[in-house]
């Protein structure tokens, strides 16, 4: 008789989790990462719980009480250090982006060097002049 | 009534149980992806999500039977309805601070006016130096 109750139940579950994942996905800031993450939790209590009362076992009660005490600390420290965050930070860069950045740091620190190395081999002198 | 029959009532609550919580669950899901902002998606996480919680739990002491488990669920949900708050609290609270909530989503703002009253309060001594603070 149970049988069907628990298989909508676990359609309805495993549902809620993959759109937690998408939220956690889609971002966009840390923090809504974190209340995704928390509601994944929260569906993962759900599920243990839906596990035990199929098989009528009581040995996975201690994994209920641990993720209820847990499951918060992560959001609260994400929390703790939010910051804000600049336009677009919260997503991830395509391959495109990133090798323009790369190219932006390595022309950086190219002229960083030339700069050195004009100072040191026959540049002007441009620091103090003792005359 | 038999002892059977009692069992079958009893599996039966379990399941309505069961059922309502799943679909608790599913409902804060979909909400924490269609709604549009930082608070909203707390209160996803804060209310519908705890109640589900508290539903599955009802219906595995149903089904379980056994006075020693249901102290143990008890404690479960009561932990859940303390950390949750929590959370929720902190989260919003960053958010709103970090400028990650939609001020034209907001019915009542009652934080932002109570900080402009504040600014108010500070430019207000700062014109009056010899006043006592």
């Amino acid at each position: 008789m149970i049988l069907p109750v628990v298989a909508v139940c676990v359609v309805l579950l495993a549902a809620a989790g993959v759109l937690a994942l998408v939220r956690a996905e889609r971002g966009p800031s840390m923090l809504d990462r974190s209340v995704a993450l928390d509601i994944l939790t929260s569906t993962l209590v759900a599920a243990v719980a839906l596990e035990a009362a199929w098989a009528q076992r009581t040995d996975s009660l201690p994994v209920l009480v641990a993720l209820a005490l847990v499951g918060f600390v992560g959001s609260v420290t994400i929390a703790r250090f939010a910051a804000v965050e600049p336009e677009g930070e919260g997503r991830v860069l395509t391959r495109e982006e990133i090798a323009a950045l790369e190219t932006a740091r390595a022309e950086r620190a190219e002229e960083e060097l030339r700069r050195v190395d004009d100072e040191h081999h026959g540049g002007g002198a441009t620091g103090e002049v003792k005359q | 009534m038999s002892v059977a029959a009692w069992e079958t009532v009893l599996d039966v609550l379990a399941s309505v149980c069961l059922l309502g919580g799943s679909a608790l669950t599913f409902a804060a899901a979909v909400g924490l992806v269609r709604f549009p902002d930082l608070l909203a998606r707390t209160h996803v996480a804060a209310k519908p999500q705890v109640l589900g919680l508290i539903l599955m739990l009802l219906g595995l002491a149903l089904r379980l039977r056994t006075s020693a488990v249901l102290w143990v669920l008890v404690l479960v949900a009561l932990f859940q309805m303390l950390t949750s708050p929590v959370a929720a609290h902190m989260v919003s609270r960053a958010g709103f601070r970090t400028g990650k909530v939609r001020h034209d989503l907001l019915v009542v703002d009652e934080l932002t006016r109570d900080m402009e009253a504040a600014e108010e309060e500070i430019r207000r001594r700062e014109e009056r130096p010899g006043s006592p603070t």
